[in-house]
Formats: structure tokens, C-alpha cells, sequence
């Protein structure tokens, strides 16, 4: 059943913060930086004003906020916390740590590109650098989906096929500063969904102490124990997908792991994860006007990465441009080319895969670059050529 | 207090089975910190010697629940643990009282955790932070740390033809913790086993943070002899090496004051580390330990008096 709608005129951060504040969560650590700050802010006026029962810890770093998450939730306590950019690369050395040891913690990471020079703007590098920290990755595009995937992790983290933190991502300023149209679900909606944390292990239990973190070594279990988290990431895939119907149920909003458009019978497809896909949607219109078969496949969820199914819907393609807000030096293309190559591999598919670098350090994507990325896919299939190639978008040059 | 008797009937918190060196002084203060310490307890343990050595998967040495994460970030973690037990007590999922406790070496105190530590401290999160001060980085083979006595050899500051061993002073650590106001914070070791039980339950019965720095000497590293290690501690103290001494409420208080002060060479001569300083060239090491230690004396004789 559908509750009332609320419609809210605000920003993916105060969105964000609201979602929080419906949560209700135990501990939050965390550590200002722009564009995460005013999520914390806005919590922050939910704490003083007594709207949670949150203990809120202003910490002295993010590498602290994730340590401090990390204790909690060991204690049995249900964590959140949020950063971007610098933080989250302070974060690193924890991030792995968290997921190791099956926590479910959930944090927002509001992209922002990495230092030098230091630039607040978006990009995408700050997550593709966590991409092997063993956390499960929901990008989002807009304002109402950075809320929705907060409320569906919490879900998903808790599973119990799971237990594994997840990061829920967005655009820096493009998503997090915009104010936006947000339906929003009503507190006894989000409670229901979520429902109780109930951990499996706790320091606090009195009857049963545990020593959490121990030490491993040549003739011990390291390997079994990562072979392990490889597998319980592939298995929450059914899970994000299940939670995602179910938050179809009380939203009336759907989620799976990733999102088409117009690709049924596309020859062309572009493949992107982020804010970038409002304006490619519209450039698939355009050009769907002109004739030109083209569509688009708007990623979710990074990790686990859906191999299986996107190698399934990008088959038919006689071409595939994948578009990559960050930059891997001395790799062959983006990290999302990477995985959607060898997606398409291991599937043993036919399409041509390009790759387009761009956005870095906030640079603007506009409708013109799409079609210089379509001019450039009609040029490759007159030619019929076979041979892949990285292309920026945007680059003075 | 607890009397000694009453101590020797507890249930020891860190179990037969550890893998410490013989003459470990870190696993001794451990027991004493234990001993002392009410339940139920967490602790939390910075990587270093102490973790590599009692959690060895699938066992464990420790009776109560403890947390290891990494090196850097012993305090941080126990102030989660600490924020998650008054998130889940004001919403009555937990009835007990629990008390919280992090052990982290002197690199992972003086050097890299400095930060978190402060952080902790200033947050005030009810917690004892103890520092198992053995001078250096043990578990990476006895490379100097901001603690390492000036003169000492390490593996990082061998002792050439051009320098003696460790170049500079070692970090007046127990006095950075004092400058957070309204910290409970105590110095002390393992031969005074009544002074460092009483100030464990002195800084767990505490409304707030504590700190407690505790000399623990180190065989391998000090290149001592495994049946010397308490007596090495108690002339630490007796050459005010290590005074003795807490800071409560911003009154500084010396808890023992040797009759005669020991020259330092007393304390010197026993250990490995400082062998080369017995060299006739090196004389003037030594003259300069002392001085420094007098002067380092003086000083806290003075806060003392205040
Ligand atoms: C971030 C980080 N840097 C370095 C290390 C390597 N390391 C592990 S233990 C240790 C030394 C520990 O020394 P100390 O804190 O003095 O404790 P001890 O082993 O002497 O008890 C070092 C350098 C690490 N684990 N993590």
C-alpha cells in the first residue's frame, strides 16, 4: 500500500539528513567536509533539538569517525556516518576493517574528486578508490534516490545473508547542493521498513564476551575468511533486488541494479552511473527524434557489479559507450569500463565498448557531448571498426 | 582499595596460553590493570605487541570482550564502543554498567594515535586509556618511538661512528594527557603493584576520561636479562626516571618520593641498550641524562607545590 504523498522542495543532503533523522540511529560519528557537511549540520539540529535518540560524536577525524563506527556497531549499536573525497581516502585503512568484519554500518559519500589539487568539486574517485574495501556501492542520481537508497540500506546491510556496511553515493553540489523535488515517506513507513538491529555478536554482551579483530597468520584463515566476503557480496545481490521491491511497496518507486532506458532495441547504449544520467536521458530523446537508435543503461549498484545481467542487457548492442567520472592512470579506461569489458567478455558478448572519461573536478557534462559521443559511435560503425578506445569529454586539449 | 589478598583471589582477565616474551612487562601490567578493574569490561587493544600476541585466532587470552582494529586508533574505537553502550543504555537495551578500557604501546600512544587519544580525552568519553610505555616499537623489532630515552639503541638509531644511539629527548607524554583538562591521569608501573591497582579503580571509578602511562621494560629490546624486567621497573622509579604520580582535578601529586634519589647509571648499566654510553667517549651522554632527569624532577616537584 502506497502512503500519502509528502513532496519536499530540498536537497539531496537535507534529504539525506531527514532519512537519518527517520532512522534514528544509535551512533553517529562523524567529520565535516564539503559537500558532506551539511548532512551533518542538518542532523545536528535533529540532535540538539532532541529529534533522535542519536548519540551524535563530533569526532577529530574521519579516520576516528570510521574507527569510532566501527566499535560502535561491534557494540551492538546501529551506525551512520557520511564524507566525501579526503575523507574518505583518510577512511581507507578502516574501510576494509568495517567490511572484514561484517558490519553493517551505512554512509552516504557525497563524490568529490581527489586532491591535487584540491578541488570540492564532483567527480568520481573518491569511491572507485573504495571500490575493493569490500562495501556495497549504490550510486544515485538525484535527490529522491540518494533518499531512497539511505532508507534501503539500512535494510540491506542488516540482512542477515549480508552484514556488510554500504556506501550510498552522489553527485557533489550537481545532487548535494540542488534543490530538488523529494517525495518523502512517513516516520512510521521508514521505521516499519527498516525494523529492529538485532546483532549477531556484541561487546556488550555480558554472558558471552568476544574478541573482535583477532590476529591471523600464515596457518591461519585469511584466505578462507576473504573467499568468504566475495561470496556474501555476491549473494546480496538478491537481496538489494528484494529490498528494492519492497521499497516499491511503501514508495511506489522502483529499484533494481541498475536502470534502462530505451534500450530494447538500441544499437548504440550509453553506460553511466550518476547525475550525468538526467542529461543523457535527454539526449537519448533527442536523438531518438533523428532516428538514431540509441539508449541508455544507468547504473546502481557498483558492488557487487551486476555482471551477468549487464552483459544480458547490453548484448544486442552494436555498440557500447561507457562514460567514467574518474581516471585510473596507466589503466585501460574508468573502473566502470573495466568491469563492463570484462562483463562482456566473460559472456562472451559481441558489442564494440568505448570509453569516455569526463566530469573530472566538477567539469561540466552538457547535451552537446553526448552528441559528439554518438557522432563519434556512428563514425566507428560506418567504419566497422572493431577497436576500443578512451576518449575524453570536455578536455582543453 | 583492594588489598593484595583480595586481588589474588580475582578471576585473572588475561588468561595462561598468550604468547609474550618471557619477562614481558606488558603482560604483567595487563594482569595488574585487569586485577583492578571492575565488571563488566571492553577493552580495546591498538596493534602491537599485546594483540599479535593474545588473540591469536581461534583463541583468545582475554576473559572479557575486547576489540582490535588497527594501530592508530585504540581510543577512537573504545569511544565508539563507549557512545554505542549510552545509545543502547538510554534506550533500556542494556542494564549492566559496563567499564571501558584501551591499551595501545607507546608508538601507538606517544606517535601515531597521539590524535585519537586527544580526541578521545577531549570528548570525554568515560574511559581509562592505558599506555603500555616499553620505549619503542617492539612487535617491528625495536625501532625508536617518541618515547625512546635519549642514548637508547634501536634498530632505527644504531649506534654508529657518528651518533650514540637516540638523538633527541624522549616526549613528556603523561603531561600532554594532564593538558586535558578534567582527565583523570596517572604515572606508574609494575613494581609498584599497590600504586598502579589503586589508580585503576581511582580512574574507573572516574566521571570521565582517564589516562594512565605505565613503564612496562622489555627484555628483547632493552636487551635486559627476562628475570629482571620488575626490578628494572623499580629503579626507573627510585632514579625518578619514572616518577610516580597523578594529576586529579589539576593538582599535580608526586605518590612517591625516594629517600636518596639513584644516579641514573644505576639504572643504565643493567640494560643492553644503553651499553655504548659506557664508553669513555660517550661519558657525556650520560652527564646529560642525568642532568635532564634532575631537571624533569625539579619540575615536577614544583607542579607539586602548587
Ligand atoms: C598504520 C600502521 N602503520 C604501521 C604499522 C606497523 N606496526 C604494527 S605494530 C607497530 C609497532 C607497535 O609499537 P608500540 O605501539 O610501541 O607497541 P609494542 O609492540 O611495543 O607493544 C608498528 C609500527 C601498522 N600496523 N599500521
Amino acid at each position: 500500500m502506497t502512503a500519502k504523498k509528502k513532496v519536499a522542495a530540498i536537497t539531496a543532503n537535507v534529504a539525506c539528513a531527514y532519512a537519518m533523522k527517520q532512522i534514528d540511529p544509535d551512533v553517529v560519528p562523524a567529520y565535516p567536509i564539503t559537500p558532506q557537511t551539511t548532512i551533518m549540520e542538518e542532523f545536528s539540529n535533529y540532535v540538539a533539538d532532541g529529534a533522535v535518540n542519536t548519540r551524535l560524536m563530533r569526532v577529530e577525524s574521519e579516520h576516528s569517525a570510521m574507527s569510532a563506527a566501527i566499535g560502535a556497531s561491534a557494540a551492538g549499536a546501529r551506525v551512520m556516518t557520511a564524507t566525501s573525497s579526503q575523507g574518505l581516502a583518510l577512511m581507507w585503512e578502516m574501510l576494509y576493517i568495517a567490511s572484514a568484519l561484517r558490519l553493517p554500518i551505512v554512509m552516504q559519500n557525497v563524490n568529490r574528486a581527489l586532491s591535487a589539487p584540491i578541488n570540492i568539486h564532483c567527480d568520481h574517485s573518491d569511491s572507485m578508490g573504495a571500490r575493493d574495501a569490500g562495501w556495497i556501492q549504490l550510486f544515485s542520481e538525484n535527490a529522491q534516490e540518494a533518499y531512497d537508497n539511505t532508507i534501503q540500506a539500512v535494510k540491506i546491510a542488516e540482512d542477515m545473508r549480508v552484514r556488510l556496511p554500504v556506501m550510498v553515493l552522489y553527485d557533489g553540489f550537481i545532487v548535494s547542493h540542488a534543490i530538488d523535488r523529494v517525495e518523502l515517506l512517513d516516520d512510521e513507513v521508514v521505521k516499519d521498513f527498516i525494523g529492529d538491529f538485532k546483532p549477531v555478536y556484541s561487546l556488550l554482551d555480558v554472558d558471552n564476551p568476544v574478541t573482535v579483530g583477532p590476529f591471523d597468520s600464515l596457518n591461519g584463515y585469511y584466505f578462507e575468511f576473504k573467499r568468504m566476503q566475495e561470496e556474501v557480496m555476491r549473494r546480496a545481490k538478491s537481496v538489494i533486488i528484494k529490498v528494492g521491491e519492497e521499497f516499491m511497496k511503501v514508495s511506489g518507486r522502483s529499484y533494481g541494479l541498475f536502470e534502462t532506458y530505451q534500450i530494447e532495441d538500441a544499437e548504440y547504449v550509453l553506460v553511466l552511473l550518476g547525475s550525468a544520467a538526467g542529461t543523457a536521458r535527454v539526449a537519448v530523446d533527442n536523438l531518438r527524434q533523428q532516428g538514431i537508435r540509441i539508449g541508455l543503461l544507468k547504473l546502481r549498484v557498483f558492488r557487487p557489479f551486476p555482471f551477468e545481467e549487464i552483459a544480458k542487457a547490453l548484448n544486442s548492442a552494436k555498440i557500447v559507450a561507457v562514460l567514467d567520472r574518474s581516471i585510473s592512470p596507466g589503466s585501460q579506461g574508468g573502473p566502470v569500463f573495466q568491469e563492463v569489458c570484462s562483463a562482456l567478455y566473460s559472456f562472451d558478448c559481441s558489442p564494440v565498448i568505448v570509453n569516455y572519461i569526463y566530469g573530472l573536478g566538477g567539469r561540466e557534462i552538457e547535451l552537446a557531448h553526448f552528441f559528439k559521443v554518438v557522432s563519434d559511435l556512428e563514425d566507428l560503425s560506418e567504419k566497422r571498426s572493431k577497436e576500443s578506445f578512451v576518449r575524453y569529454l570536455n578536455l582543453r586539449e | 582499595m583492594a588489598s593484595l589478598k583480595e586481588l589474588s583471589k580475582r578471576k585473572e582477565g588475561l588468561v595462561a596460553g598468550h604468547r609474550l616474551c618471557a619477562g614481558c612487562g606488558e603482560g604483567i601490567a595487563v594482569r595488574q590493570v585487569l586485577l583492578a578493574a571492575p565488571r563488566p569490561l571492553v577493552c580495546a587493544v591498538a596493534t602491537g605487541c599485546l594483540e599479535v600476541s593474545t588473540t591469536v585466532y581461534p583463541y583468545t587470552s582475554w576473559n572479557c570482550s575486547l576489540i582490535h582494529t588497527a594501530f592508530e586508533n585504540a581510543a577512537a574505537t573504545i569511544s565508539g564502543v563507549e557512545a554505542a553502550f549510552e545509545a543502547l543504555k538510554a534506550r533500556r537495551k542494556i542494564g549492566e554498567d559496563f567499564h571501558f578500557i584501551a591499551f595501545g604501546g607507546d608508538g601507538a600512544t606517544y606517535d601515531i594515535g597521539l590524535q585519537a587519544l586527544s580526541g578521545a580525552l577531549e570528548r570525554r568519553h568515560r574511559f581509562l586509556y592505558v599506555c603500555l610505555d616499553n620505549g619503542a616499537y617492539m612487535n617491528t623489532g625495536i625501532q625508536r618511538s617518541g618515547a625512546t630515552p635519549l642514548g637508547a639503541w634501536t634498530t632505527t638509531t644504531p649506534v654508529g661512528k657518528k651518533e650514540p644511539g637516540k638523538l633527541e629527548w624522549r616526549k613528556n607524554l603523561t603531561a600532554i594527557a594532564a593538558a586535558h583538562d578534567g582527565t583523570y591521569v596517572a604515572q606508574t608501573t609494575i613494581s609498584h603493584w599497590k600504586d598502579l591497582t589503586q589508580k585503576v579503580e581511582k580512574a574507573l571509578s572516574y566521571n570521565g576520561p582517564s589516562f594512565i602511562n605505565i613503564l612496562a621494560p622489555c627484555p628483547r629490546g632493552w636487551r635486559t636479562k627476562e628475570s629482571q624486567t620488575v626490578r628494572i621497573a623499580r629503579l626507573a622509579v627510585e632514579t625518578c626516571y619514572w616518577p610516580l604520580f597523578e594529576v586529579e582535578n589539576g593538582k599535580w601529586q608526586i605518590n612517591f618520593q625516594p629517600r636518596e634519589k639513584k644516579p641514573i647509571e644505576e639504572w643504565l648499566k643493567l640494560q643492553g641498550r644503553f651499553k655504548h654510553l659506557f664508553k669513555e667517549e660517550n661519558r657525556p651522554v650520560i652527564e646529560k641524562i642525568q642532568n635532564y632527569i634532575d631537571t624533569e624532577w625539579e619540575k615536577l616537584l614544583a607542579l607539586s607545590s602548587l
